[in-house]
């Protein structure tokens, strides 16, 4: 076990969850972010399919990364990355129809994350599988508790509901408590992800832009 | 024809890639430093999706959808290629952007000069790919208005990465919080945008 977890695996699983995350500070697969964050579970949904994906695209660009021409890299890579988002997306319509069509288009638009190529070309092409797969692993990780904080301010702001229950109690509402359109609306996903932003370097002075 | 305009003004304002759906969003954080790389992003995303988005309406058309293959033989009928859309889709648009880039580069090397760097990475913007699959879901009824939405979609993204890079210009004479800087302040900037943009959801055209 000490070899397989060794000091870098861990630097290579944990940095991305904080000090270098794929959208606070590398600011890759912004869209998708925003995009399904005004609910919880589609989030979730989101935040996992993103993991595996990036996991096993990581490990196949991995073990590939000597045979591929430079020149037609970025095609090879995005056809690993199509067919495993095809897969993802056929087990989601078989799995959890009610998800997949809240999530649209943007399960197809895990291709084009940037956090995909951006990793792709960042590790795994230049890194044995087994440290790329970690590495999958933290940036997806990263990506996803963006998410699901994200999602759930929205929909606990915004519907009065987490995973579609009630949570904040009837009598609030009698009593005149409102529930706030603007967060269900795109423009307060940007300022969540902001808010977030600015807490994140609050704490991390070092990397704070001049 | 009508029809061909009024999905052209929706596309641009009421539907628009970055501020309604968040397409493209990475290169249009990255990229909107100042106006002249940002015109030269915008153009080349209005072109590449005016060539892709009608090439993939064929493809949907006349190959992946259910049915689609009758042309060729009735006894096609009945195949749904469907599931193969996310690779043909990414595989056509890798494909052009390659293949523009190298005629613009023969063609119009002042042009190739002002996109530089944008055309290869076009690739992989979402805007590009989201056009595809939104188009997918709505279902036009010909080539025309297809290819409208592209341009309106296109046209959209253009606007919306001026505006963002004119803003940012002036704000680097600001004062912002140490932690807002640069990446923060982007992010509520380009909400105030929506917002603005979210006032236009009324149109009916």
């Amino acid at each position: 076990m000490s070899k397989l977890f060794s000091d870098k695996t861990k630097e290579v699983f944990l940095g991305p969850l904080s000090k270098n995350n794929p959208i606070a500070v590398q600011v890759l697969g912004i869209c998708s972010a925003l995009a399904v964050t005004a609910k919880l579970e589609p989030a979730i949904v989101m935040g996992l399919s993103v993991t595996i994906i990036l996991a096993f695209s990581n490990v196949i660009i991995s073990l590939l990364r000597n045979t591929i021409p430079n020149r037609i890299r970025i095609i090879v890579q995005l056809v690993v990355v199509a067919a495993l988002v095809t897969v993802v997306s056929e087990i989601l319509k078989a799995f959890a129809y009610d998800v997949s069509v809240q999530l649209s288009v943007y399960i197809g638009l895990i291709i084009t994350n940037c956090i995909l190529m951006g990793r792709l070309e960042a590790f795994a092409m230049s890194n044995r599988p087994w440290e790329s797969f970690i590495d999958g692993l933290g940036n997806g990780l990263g990506y996803a508790w963006i998410l699901v904080v994200v999602a759930f301010f929205r929909e606990l702001l915004g519907a009065g509901t987490l995973f579609g229950l009630q949570i904040i109690p009837q009598s609030f509402y009698e009593a005149g408590y409102v529930n706030n359109g603007l967060m269900v609306m795109p423009p307060m996903a940007l300022i969540l992800v902001a808010v977030i932003i600015w807490v994140h370097r609050s704490i991390n002075k070092e990397l704070q832009e001049k | 024809m009508e029809n061909i305009v009024s999905i052209f003004v929706k596309s641009i304002f009421v539907d628009n890639m970055v501020f309604a759906f968040f397409l493209g969003m990475c290169s249009y954080l990255a990229v909107s430093k100042n106006v002249k790389t940002s015109m030269g992003l915008g153009l080349a995303v209005v072109f590449v999706l005016g060539i892709t988005l009608p090439i993939n309406y064929l493809l949907e058309n006349y190959v992946l959808k259910e049915g689609a293959l009758a042309w060729i033989s009735p006894s096609l009928a009945t195949l749904d290629l469907s599931y193969l859309s996310f690779i043909l889709f990414i595989a056509v648009i890798a494909a052009i952007v390659q293949l523009v880039e190298m005629v613009v580069e023969k063609v119009s090397p002042s042009l190739y000069a002002s996109l530089g760097i944008f055309l290869p990475l076009i690739a992989v913007n979402c805007a590009i790919m989201g056009g595809s699959l939104f188009m997918q879901q709505r279902q036009f009824v010909n080539i025309g208005e297809a290819t409208s939405y592209a341009l309106g979609s296109g046209v959209g993204f253009w606007l919306a990465i001026i505006g963002l890079a004119a803003i940012r210009e002036k704000m680097a004479y600001s004062d912002v919080f140490p932690a807002l800087r640069g990446l923060g302040i982007t992010f509520i900037t380009v909400a105030l945008m929506a917002m603005a943009f979210m006032s236009f959801s009324g149109l009916k055209i």
